[in-house]
């Protein structure tokens, strides 16, 4: 192909020259990366293993032996066995489906609140924006824990009450986040434009607006599941959290810490389930931030 | 800057109220009133005895009522009676601040000696086997679940090893500072561990940002020393919104408190908290909560001053 111009002839290598979609680019992207991969794909084996618990575990979940109590790890129960004899790795995947479920759903809910807020907020600007920021520094300025555990002490603490109030009560950064971009997008000719042809506000914000801060967003989502885990198991460990018998993480944690000393094993082997897990979703955490932000690319 | 800290302050007037609101409705929501622990212990207790302890704390009143007394009696400082031991909030919260406030104090110096050091080594030296290293411990102690990690701390130092006492604050009929120094050693590596991973990423991202910059070339080209450039001008110009970030996050330590003075029975708030909480004690609850908030505004403000002192080209209008 060759451009005319004042200074003459321009080659541009068309063959050479790729045209990639937005999400291949990403793709691609993401896979430079190395240890994000490498996370992506042990958090994925991690999650299928738990999610498909009934399947893979080599014991019911409740079942009692009362003749393979306190065992320390062997072939038969490779993380040994609880003080009724339940197999511990069994119950680290069933307590992995509630603890990874927590996870997800309160950082989606929690981004996602945050996403609507801030968009509001931004695209609104005045009494709206001055209202909402307001609320958001009220709600940053209370400190979360103590907030979660009063809030957590109040309910029943079933799955769901407790995904509601890890969710509601991390939507403050997203917030603050999406306020900033839209705030500075709503300037820009592409959203005049839209504006010019008649859009409605929510069109603008919703295909306009959004996909240019979908960046931050999915990085945001992908780093509160991670945190989400944490404040689960922290209140579970507590006492506040989710109920046994239902396992998770943090009650599993809890049980074991009078036996700490005696049966080192049940308080090893759930924590560094956490510690995997979390450690997963913040290294692909990583990876989406570098893949996803343009200013970083093709270094 | 006299004007801009004047308007700051008068801004935390409003979000003060707020904050205090939104604490008061909440712990309003609670279920079971100071009655409750009364009727918990399964005795049968007259119904007049019960309201009249329900009018004595005044929470006969309606909800408006109760929220504008209790508020006008903070702001002198009277953030009521304990349910539980009918002793002064304020009293019972200044008795256990100085443990937590020690502990903080501890923990903060201790991850920013730590982490600011690590964090100039990393960028000086990218991509060497130090900052592989470092950034590997950061990305570790970011994921680690504190308490989890003062178990396995407790489990490896004070069981297995006797190294270290496995709780509390002193060995009882041999204090000494030395014990004490021994006691604290734990919770406060517990409590710092994600700051000296959060802060020595933020310094070492902020010290490469600088190191780049045309002044340390300028610097370079005047002939000066590496360790002058580094020190002088570097250092001190990466450094401004790290400080900022960790006069942020000393609120933020109170929150990790609490679970590391559970797991290592130390006498703070945090206990105190935890302590409430299961007595259904909700005037303390308050109390804590609205001094922990306080907290959090004051140190925001802080954040905003040292960040305008130490950058001049932050201006205030």
């Amino acid at each position: 192909m060759a451009v005319a111009g004042r200074l003459g002839e321009i080659k541009i290598p068309l063959e050479k020259t790729r045209f990639v979609s937005q999400r291949r680019l990403v793709w691609e992207n993401f896979k430079r990366h190395k240890i994000a991969v490498i996370a992506a794909i042990l958090f994925v084996i991690m999650t299928v293993a738990c999610y498909a618990a009934p399947l893979i575990a080599p014991y019911e979940f409740d079942e009692i032996n009362l003749s393979a109590i306190r065992q320390p790890p062997s072939p038969e129960h490779w993380m040994g066995t609880d003080d009724l004899g339940r197999d511990l790795f069994t119950r680290i995947l069933y307590g992995g489906r509630i603890s990874i479920t927590i996870g997800i759903m309160a950082a989606l809910i929690g981004t996602s609140l945050g996403a609507f807020m801030g968009a509001l907020s931004g695209f609104y600007g005045g009494h709206v924006d001055n209202g909402l920021m307001r609320f958001t520094d009220i709600a940053y300025s209370i400190p979360t824990l103590p907030l979660l555990i009063v809030l957590s002490s109040f309910s029943n603490a079933a799955v769901p009450i407790i995904v509601l109030i890890i969710g509601f009560l991390s939507w403050m950064p997203t917030a603050r986040v999406v306020r900033g971009s839209a705030l500075s997008l709503k300037q820009k000719e592409f959203v005049e434009s839209a504006r010019m042809i008649g859009a409605l506000d929510r069109t603008i914000i919703w295909k306009h607006i959004m996909p240019n801060i979908a960046g931050p967003i999915i990085v945001g989502t992908t780093l509160a599941v991670g945190s989400a885990i944490i404040i689960e198991s922290s209140l579970s460990f507590l006492g506040l959290g989710v109920q046994p018998p239902t396992p998770t993480w943090g009650n599993m944690l809890m049980d074991a810490q009078s036996t700490m000393a005696s049966k080192p094993w049940l308080t090893i082997f759930p924590g560094l389930a956490i510690l995997f897990i979390v450690l997963e979703v913040n290294f692909i955490g990583d990876g989406l931030h570098d893949a996803l932000d343009p200013t970083l690319r093709n270094r | 800057m006299g004007k801009y800290i004047t308007r700051r302050v008068l801004q935390m007037i409003p979000l003060m109220i707020g904050i205090s609101l939104i604490i008061f409705l909440i712990i309003q929501a609670a279920p079971g009133g100071p009655e409750g622990m009364m009727l918990q212990s399964g005795l049968t207790i007259d119904p007049a005895v019960i309201e009249a302890y329900r009018h004595r704390l005044g929470v006969d009143q309606p909800i408006y009522i109760q929220y504008f007394r209790w508020f006008s009696a903070a702001l002198s400082g009277d953030l009521g009676i304990s349910y539980t031991s009918t002793r002064p909030v304020w009293v019972m919260i200044l008795e256990r601040l100085p443990a937590t406030l020690e502990l903080m104090a501890v923990s903060f110096l201790l991850a920013a000696v730590i982490a600011i050091p690590m964090g100039i080594y990393s960028a000086l030296h990218q991509y060497s086997p130090f900052d592989f290293t470092a950034t590997f411990f950061s990305f570790l102690g970011i994921a680690m679940p504190v308490f989890w990690f003062g178990l396995i701390l407790q489990l490896v130092f004070s069981v297995k090893l006797g190294w270290l006492p496995v709780a509390g604050t002193g060995t009882v009929g041999s204090e000494s500072l030395s014990d004490h120094i021994k006691h604290l050693i734990l919770p406060s590596i517990v409590l710092s561990l994600h700051y000296i991973a959060g802060w020595s990423r933020y310094m070492r991202s902020s010290m490469l940002g600088v190191i780049r910059a045309d002044y340390i070339r300028t610097a370079y080209a005047k002939g000066m020393v590496e360790r002058m450039v580094v020190l002088n001008h570097a250092v001190k110009n990466a450094l401004i919104p790290v400080i900022t970030i960790m006069a942020l996050h000393m609120a933020a330590l109170f929150s990790g408190a609490v679970i590391t003075e559970t797991i290592f029975a130390w006498p703070g708030i945090g206990r105190l908290f935890i302590q409430s909480m299961n007595s259904r004690d909700y005037p303390v609850l308050m109390g804590i909560l609205m001094m922990g908030s306080f907290m959090v505004v004051i140190f925001n403000l802080f954040a905003d001053i040292v960040y305008g002192w130490l950058d001049p080209r932050i201006s205030y209008q």
